[in-house]
């Protein structure tokens, strides 16, 4: 199972927990399953089917790219963090 | 390894390959272009800072003979409110509308509300001058404090916080909410033995670009509207274009003219828009430039901001806690640098337990925009004054605090992630070593105060796509297609990289960036990526040479591919015993016709960037001038594949970050209108206010490029503003926490006024 | 539109006439009536010196100077500054020293420049600092600059030795 790394201020939604073991081979796959976990979930991270504008997703130390459709392995610990922009 | 490689091309200094045109005033910018039957458009800008546009009667100016063509906001196409993806970020279409000419409310001063086409630009003033604007005039808001009170004036009725997906009821001048958190802050700080906590602040400023923003627009009868211009990134004016303009993009040409600076401040759209707009409507072209004026009052400035910072360390020095609360000026629209000012703020240490919040406020100031490692130096500069105050308290050497905290491999940032092969220590074990370091300064020479101050910064550094043709030509250089504007020599960069693949010379590589319509994709020069992911198509692009070149050779000599070898630009093979080989330029003209080789390259891995700086500076007692007397600018490039111009982004980043620290900032009265709207009174340094840079570059590779490169643009400018404030601030024995030091704060902080 | 003046002058060796509106600056007719683009504006006032041109012996600023002064003067702009023999050794040296980043100032700090080595072969590194104050750059921190014309000023006092 991946590990997910709970955003502090999703963290009314997980009771406190902070992070939380969850199965999935893709990000969708992990928000969905998130979602039934804790209820809500998807409704913070997604627009529908992708993920919002200003998040970001990072697999281990790696920016994601793909946004739902990325790959997660069992061991992978996937942050969802706020996005920035460069200059 | 890439460190085990041995470069011929890499790490050598050749001459640019737009050097010449650039030093005989030949190289075309984007103001030089001239067409004998232009039209010259201006703006009529807002003269207050917040008002509510009641109506625009432009009879009178329509009746200016000269005059061709006057829109509003009117002709815009109406956008939908709505958050959209723009290339490689995201925007809301309405605010981005609005921003190019204000339709309800105009929220700056300085804020476009009509435009003019007209013969010669002197009858575009004037006409511009002859459009009536009936104005409600609302009261401004200019200090984000200020702006988060519940009874301040609200900008967007329609503006919600918006915080991590979860609607937050705040003041509606509060457009974003982030936070970083994790540990225990309570059980940190309860272990402390020293805590320090201050209030930071920082003036709103300007990236201060030569350049002034110009756009020429052309539109043809079938419809395809070309737009040469000044960008950082022509593939992200294209895509702007298309969503403000609602055309598609393959209708829309944008041709990148030579830039004259930009530092984040070139990315952002202002009167192209409206350049395509006038020449869509008069089928003419029209060419815009703005004044100096019109560039601090119009565009991006970078964030004013209020930065809290409380840190905690035990008695060795170890930190246990940080907490930090960072409110950033969006301006006009919501946007500001707060979510990279807070990933940076703590990012050079290790820190078990700690919490960053950070705030988004409109006000009545331009939209910002980027500028240079955005929102970093102003993070940095509280995190590092902190840490510096920590160390005089703990009577601890400030490199030796940074040894102990500083982050390395496998550390995890603050926002999570885990860091990969980063070279933050070995910057500031450089820093201990260097003579500089070494050398004690005398602090009370002739009645001066002098201090020498030390900080340390750190910028993430982006990848992206871009994409690269090469063509060789049947003599044997080659031609470099790109899509990546060169603001600083990345020509150069990014051709020896290719270079180094074929064994070619840097002068064998003719580079040359087009339009896009003539290279695929390929994002902004900026985010310090340029050098690192359009590297990286070049070498893709070189490699996919290579071995088209291979089989061109196999074929020749009657062999298998897998039989010919490629070493230091020679083809080798044996056949029957014989040792055969060709150079590249004897392959190149057997090939019987031309290789192309084109690829696109969206590469992570970026490698993040750290700095740490050594100031040593002396204040006047009498007057509260402080002069820079010795800077020394560590950095970690991961490799330099032009060392002149790596150095070049340093001695840039630590100019303009003397500037940040001593004189520049905008002035406002209580209109909102700001008061040193010119390069006389925004004070930017001169040659003459500056000593020799002195840069060491550290490389430690990038695990993520092939030889290594990491990003090296940007975290120059986040280390000098707390190095120049801890300096200043050892210097007159008072900890200043407010940006500019100008003479004036000097003093007053000294209580000599 | 106000009635046009005829101008007589020369421009980098070259005796030039045109016709300019009384209010037009010198950099105005140089870049929109000659299409002499190498001369920049950055900020139209005086400031920045990205408009540098010699007139006679002065170094000006020709976004503050008008197009009618030009009347019987010598202007020399950075187009006039390399010649048939190559590229001058101010120019030379600031691609060795890779003392341009966007290039944007390069002709301003490249024509002030000359005009100091004119006037004063052997400056110190404080001299080269003190006479550029008028130059804005914003890129490249001025440290390769100074040390582009310091070195120039080295070669062009071999050049001068050479040929005594």
């Amino acid at each position: 199972m991946a590990l997910v790394s709970v955003p502090s201020l999703m963290q009314d939604l997980t009771a406190g927990q902070d992070q939380v073991n969850i199965e999935g081979e893709t990000i969708r796959e992990i928000i969905l399953n998130f979602d039934k976990v804790f209820p809500g979930v998807k409704d913070r991270l997604c627009d529908g089917d992708r993920i919002k504008p200003f998040i970001a997703v990072y697999i281990g130390s790696e920016l994601s790219q793909a946004g739902m459709r990325e790959l997660v392995s069992p061991d992978s610990e996937i942050h969802f963090v706020p996005a920035i922009s460069g200059g | 390894m890439p460190e085990d490689k041995e470069f011929k091309v890499i790490g050598t200094r050749p001459i640019r390959h737009d050097g010449i045109d650039k030093v005989t005033g030949r190289a075309a910018y984007g103001a030089d272009i001239h067409f004998p039957d232009m039209l010259h458009g201006k703006v009529l800008r807002s003269p207050y800072a917040h008002a509510r546009i009641k109506s625009i009667d432009i009879s009178k100016a329509s009746s200016h003979p000269a005059v061709k063509c006057i829109i509003t906001s009117d002709d815009l196409p109406l956008v939908e409110d709505t958050i959209t993806e723009l290339g490689e970020t995201v925007i809301n279409l309405k605010y981005l509308s609005d921003n190019i000419l204000a339709s309800d409310k105009a929220l700056y001063k300085g804020h476009p509300v009509a435009a003019v086409a007209a013969t010669d630009p002197y009858a575009a003033e004037e006409a511009i001058n002859m459009i009536e604007v009936d104005y409600e005039i609302l009261e401004p808001v200019l200090d984000v404090r200020q702006a988060m009170e519940p009874d301040a004036p609200v900008l967007h009725e329609s503006l919600k916080t918006e915080s991590m997906g979860k609607g937050e009821d705040q003041s509606q001048n509060v457009a974003s909410h982030s936070q970083r958190k994790h540990g225990d802050l309570e059980a940190g700080f309860a272990a402390a033995d020293i805590i320090v906590e201050r209030d930071f602040s920082t003036a709103t400023i300007h990236q201060g670009y030569i350049e002034t923003h110009n756009a020429t627009a052309q539109y043809n009868e079938d419809g395809e509207l070309t737009v040469w211009c000044s960008t950082q990134g022509a593939f992200g004016v294209r895509d702007q274009l298309s969503k403000i303009l609602k055309m598609p993009v393959s209708k829309i040409k944008v041709v990148p003219m030579e830039i004259g600076g930009g530092f984040g401040g070139k990315v952002q759209v202002y009167i192209k828009p409206i350049a395509a707009l006038l020449a869509m409507k008069t089928r003419k072209p029209v060419k815009m430039t703005m004044t100096r004026t019109e560039v601090f009052e119009g565009t991006g400035p970078a964030p004013g901001s209020y930065i809290r910072v409380k840190l905690g360390a035990d008695k060795t020095g170890k930190i246990t806690a940080a907490e930090a609360h960072l409110i950033f000026e969006a301006g006009a629209y919501p946007g500001s640098a707060v979510g990279a000012g807070s990933l940076c703020i703590f990012a050079p240490y290790k820190i078990d337990n700690l919490q960053i919040d950070g705030y988004d406020v409109v006000l009545n100031k331009p939209k910002s925009s980027a500028y240079r490692a955005p929102g970093a130096p102003n993070a940095c500069f509280a995190s590092e004054c902190v840490i510096d105050e920590i160390c005089q308290k703990l009577d601890m050497d400030p490199i030796e605090f940074r040894l102990i905290n500083g982050a390395k491999e496998g550390d995890r940032r603050c926002d999570g992630p885990i860091y990969p092969k980063i070279g933050y220590l070995e910057t500031v074990e450089a820093a201990q070593q260097h003579g500089h370091y070494a050398e004690s300064i005398d602090k009370t020479p002739n009645g001066k105060l002098r201090g020498r101050g030390v900080a340390s910064g750190f910028w993430m550094n982006g990848g992206g796509r871009s994409s690269v043709t090469i063509n060789v030509n049947a003599d044997g250089r080659i031609n470099l297609i790109e899509g990546s504007t060169d603001i600083g020599g990345t020509r150069a960069s990014i051709a020896m990289q290719a270079a180094e693949v074929l064994g070619l010379s840097s002068e064998d590589i003719m580079p040359a960036v087009v339009d896009t319509d003539s290279v695929g994709y390929t994002g902004v020069t900026g985010g310090s990526r340029t050098t690192f992911a359009t590297g990286i198509a070049a070498i893709n692009a070189a490699e996919n040479i290579r071995a088209q070149m291979i089989g061109v050779v196999a074929n020749h000599w009657e062999l298998k591919p897998s039989d010919v070898k490629f070493k230091d630009g020679t083809f080798l093979a044996q056949k029957n015993g014989e040792e055969l080989q060709m150079t590249f330029k004897e392959v190149a003209a057997v090939a019987g016709g031309p290789l192309v080789g084109s690829v696109t390259a969206s590469p992570g891995g970026a490698g993040n960037g750290f700095a740490t700086h050594i100031v040593d500076l002396e204040v006047d007692s009498e007057t509260g001038k402080v002069d820079i007397l010795r800077y020394t600018a560590i950095q970690d490039v991961g490799r330099a594949i032009h060392p002149s111009y790596a150095e070049g982004q340093v001695e840039g980043g630590v100019a303009q970050g003397v500037g940040w620290a001593l004189s520049e900032g905008y002035l406002y009265n209580d209109e909102g209108h700001m008061t040193n709207a010119s390069f006389l009174d925004y004070r930017m340094p001169t040659s003459y206010d500056l000593p020799s840079i002195e840069t060491v570059l550290v490389e430690v590779p990038n695990p993520g490029h092939p030889y290594g490169v990491r990003g090296a643009g940007e975290v120059p400018l986040v280390p000098p503003l707390a190095a120049i404030a801890n300096a200043v601030s050892r210097a007159i024995g008072v900890r200043m926490t407010e940006l500019p030091m100008s003479p004036d704060r000097v003093l007053e902080a000294m209580g000599s006024i | 539109m106000s009635k046009k003046t005829h101008v007589q002058t020369e421009i980098n060796g070259e005796g030039i006439e045109f016709l300019c509106e009384p209010r037009q600056s010198l950099l105005e007719v140089l870049r929109d009536e000659l299409h002499l683009t190498g001369a920049k504006e950055g900020c139209n006032n005086g400031n920045c010196g990205a408009c540098t041109v010699l007139m006679g012996d002065r170094i000006v600023n020709s976004c503050i100077v008008l197009g009618v002064e030009a009347e019987g003067e010598k202007i020399e702009t950075i187009e006039g500054i390399a010649t048939s023999e190559g590229l001058h050794p101010i120019q030379q040296k600031f691609l060795e020293h890779a003392a341009l980043q966007c290039g944007i100032c390069t002709p301003g700090f490249i024509v002030s420049s000359k005009a100091l080595l004119e006037q004063n072969p052997t400056p110190s590194e404080e001299d080269v600092r003190f006479w550029l104050a008028g130059n804005l750059c914003r890129c490249t921190g001025y440290h390769k600059i100074v040390e582009a014309v310091m070195d120039a000023a080295k070669a062009l006092n071999t050049e001068v030795a050479d040929n005594a």
